[in-house]
């Protein structure tokens, strides 16, 4: 272990190091930036590459393109690279190639206000490509979890053959902390699964009982072919419903099935707090501390902060409701996940407390909110 | 009768895949695959060292056919994803397959990058002019005053000479020929990946679908003597004037020069970050 001082953007970076990442394709975007820096200067001392693409549409596929090839992969941008990237999400996706995709969130719509905080980018992470399709987002706190989540983004993305999304808001990715940097060898590196079968008899898109089909890299002797549109177990286009209904169900499948290994969430909780805030993000840091007040003041008040937003915690969310009576949601946006809090608790027990301006919500919002009965 | 097992492309066709193909009676796209397989055939390639990397259209659709290791990609990115590729597996013969829409429109930021960086792919940019699969709109190739489904007063912009294009970018290999010269299409084909740079050929085709029957130029013969009788050797062209020329489908090798390729410029800058060769 070495004590550091760093951003969440470096311990993103450290992050992806540990986790094998010897791939980055990227293009310059404020507040993301310093992750492009910092691997350009990293990534060759380990014997990985990166490039600078000539766009951000660019960036996610030479990503995919080089994870293809074997090599663990990863993009960083903000909001309107963000949004260029959806093509290649959806195309992730669709094919079932691992990449993770970092997004530390500015100010938007459009340009925005380079680099105010905002978390408004969170119904994009899930929504933002078309068509119906899983995905996995990781939203850390701090920089030490900056660093955990980005590891885990790896991890998660070569275990179930998935776009993973590391979505930092930019008050953690610019934010300088304390962090215990592991080794970087005692970190668990997770490796997809590669076949073991002839090259005869692979079948790029079969059936397994993980409903994770094994992976082979192309030049290793598994020539096969990889397409967004929808395919058959080889890999070749179909419009076939017999083969179309296998392959929604089963990519939704192999993360559902999987949600207790997926869903990351922290609980500060007991059994009598009739009032519970529900963060994540930065959001997070100001209610952990609004919390902190509260109870000072012998106000009961439970704390559950979601560091996975995608899948949504909904058997969490729903067992917390089953005992508070408000649930109070914070977010540097016009209510976004508070969305996703209403629809499992119901709406009348939700308090939105929101900003979209660019400044944190304040612990002092969060306070009222708690104490506004 | 010859048997299927005497034609090379036979042996480079994918036995699981079920044929007929997507494309029209008569398209040009199916002897620019061909072209390809006997390209690769000569240079004596291992099916699992080549990489046939695509986009969206007609001619995305051809890599399906073959039996490589063969990527679809989207609509005009098939070039970023073949660098993420070449990047993973330098030793690896990455070629993309274009077309002009695909390539030279929504694909133009990617084509001129990636020739501009050198990276060792051989781009083949499928040249009909028109956007085939969606119904025959005009395209960044379509000639001033042809006719398309966008264009039915005719068009008015000025088509892109891509050929001109990928030099000034950076290519090292530069060669144009048309699916009439199948013989000389294998040959540009075959020097374009032999080639440690990039490289880009434009093979000149024909949709006689959409752009021909827009256009009334006949049948699939009547297209196929087009291109015959419309173009002409480098050396010929020099001898006409300007004018001349722009009426003219001028084939050839434009431009061949060695430059230092990317993915081993950037295995030596591996090898001196980590103190394993001077700087």
């Amino acid at each position: 272990m070495t004590i550091r001082l760093m951003q969440g953007n470096e311990a993103v970076s450290w992050g992806a190091i540990a986790a094998g990442c010897k791939f980055y394709a990227g293009y310059p975007i404020t507040p993301s930036t310093e992750i492009a820096e910092m691997l350009s200067r990293e990534l060759p001392k380990v014997g990985g590459k990166f490039i600078q693409m000539e766009d951000e549409i660019a960036s996610l596929a030479a990503c995919i393109g080089a994870s293809v090839g074997g090599l663990k992969s990863m993009t960083a941008t903000s909001g309107p690279g963000f949004s260029l990237m959806q093509e290649h999400i959806g195309y992730a996706a669709m094919t079932e190639i691992p990449v993770v995709i970092v997004d530390v969130q500015r100010l938007g719509p459009s340009t925005g206000q380079p680099t105010s905080a905002s978390q408004g980018d969170v119904m994009q992470s899930r929504w933002g490509t078309h068509g119906d399709h899983p995905m996995i987002v990781l939203s850390p706190v701090s920089v030490s979890q900056s660093f955990e989540l980005a590891v885990r983004a790896f991890n998660y993305s070569e275990k179930y053959r998935t776009p993973v999304i590391l979505l930092l808001d930019e008050v953690v990715g610019h934010m300088r902390e304390k962090i215990d940097l592991p080794e970087f060898e005692t970190v668990e590196r997770v490796e997809r699964i590669a076949t073991d079968v002839p090259p005869e008899w692979y079948k790029p898109y079969g059936d397994s009982l993980s409903d994770v089909p094994p992976m082979a890299n192309f030049g290793e002797g598994y020539r096969y072919h990889i397409t967004g549109l929808f395919h058959d177990m080889l890999g070749y286009p179909t419009t076939r419903l017999d083969e179309i209904d296998p392959w929604i169900e089963r990519v939704h499948r192999k993360i559902e099935r999987n949600l207790a290994d997926i869903v990351l969430v922290e609980e500060d909780l007991s059994e009598s707090d009739k009032t519970v805030v529900v963060a994540y993000g930065a959001s997070a840091r100001s209610a952990r501390h609004a919390v902190k007040l509260a109870r000072q003041r012998r106000t009961k008040v439970g704390m559950v902060t979601l560091l996975t937003i995608w899948p949504f915690a909904e058997a969490e969310i729903s067992r917390v409701a089953r005992i508070a009576k408000r649930i109070i949601v914070p977010e540097m946006n016009l209510g976004q996940l508070a969305l996703e809090v209403e629809r499992v608790a119901g709406r009348n027990k939700v308090v939105r407390v929101n900003r979209a301006n660019g400044e944190m919500v304040t612990p002092q919002m969060i306070l009222e909110a708690i104490e506004n009965r | 009768m010859p048997t299927q097992l005497e034609h090379t492309e036979y042996m480079y066709l994918r036995p699981t895949k079920k044929f007929p193909n997507v494309w029209c009676a008569g398209c040009g796209i199916g002897i620019v695959m061909g072209a390809l397989i006997r390209a690769i055939d000569r240079i004596g390639l291992d099916k699992d060292e080549v990489a046939l990397v695509s986009g969206i259209g007609c001619t995305g659709r051809m890599p399906v056919y073959m039996d490589f290791n063969t990527i679809h990609t989207t609509h005009g990115r098939a070039l970023a994803f073949a660098t993420g590729l070449k990047i993973a597996k330098p030793a690896m013969k990455v070629i993309t397959i274009m077309g002009d829409g695909d390539a030279i429109a929504i694909g133009g930021n990617h084509f001129i990058h990636a020739a501009r960086r050198n990276i060792g792919i051989t781009a083949i940019v499928v040249n009909n002019a028109i956007y085939g699969m969606t119904g025959g709109q005009y395209s960044p190739t379509t000639p001033i005053g042809a006719r398309a489904s966008t264009a039915p007063y005719g068009n008015i912009e000025p088509p892109m000479p891509i050929c001109e294009l990928a030099k000034a970018a950076g290519a090292t290999y530069v060669a144009r020929s048309t699916v009439y010269h199948a013989v000389e299409l294998d040959r540009f084909i075959e020097q374009a990946i032999r080639n440690n740079g990039f490289s880009m050929v434009e093979a000149v085709s024909y949709c006689p679908t959409t752009y021909g029957r827009m256009n009334k130029l006949g049948t699939t013969v009547d297209m196929m003597r087009l291109l015959k009788e419309n173009s002409i050797s480098q050396s010929a062209a020099e001898k006409l004037s300007p004018e001349e020329r722009e009426a003219k489908i001028v084939r050839g090798v434009f431009h061949e020069v060695q430059k230092p390729e990317y993915t081993q410029l950037y295995e030596q800058l591996i090898q001196q970050v980590q103190g394993l060769s001077p700087k």
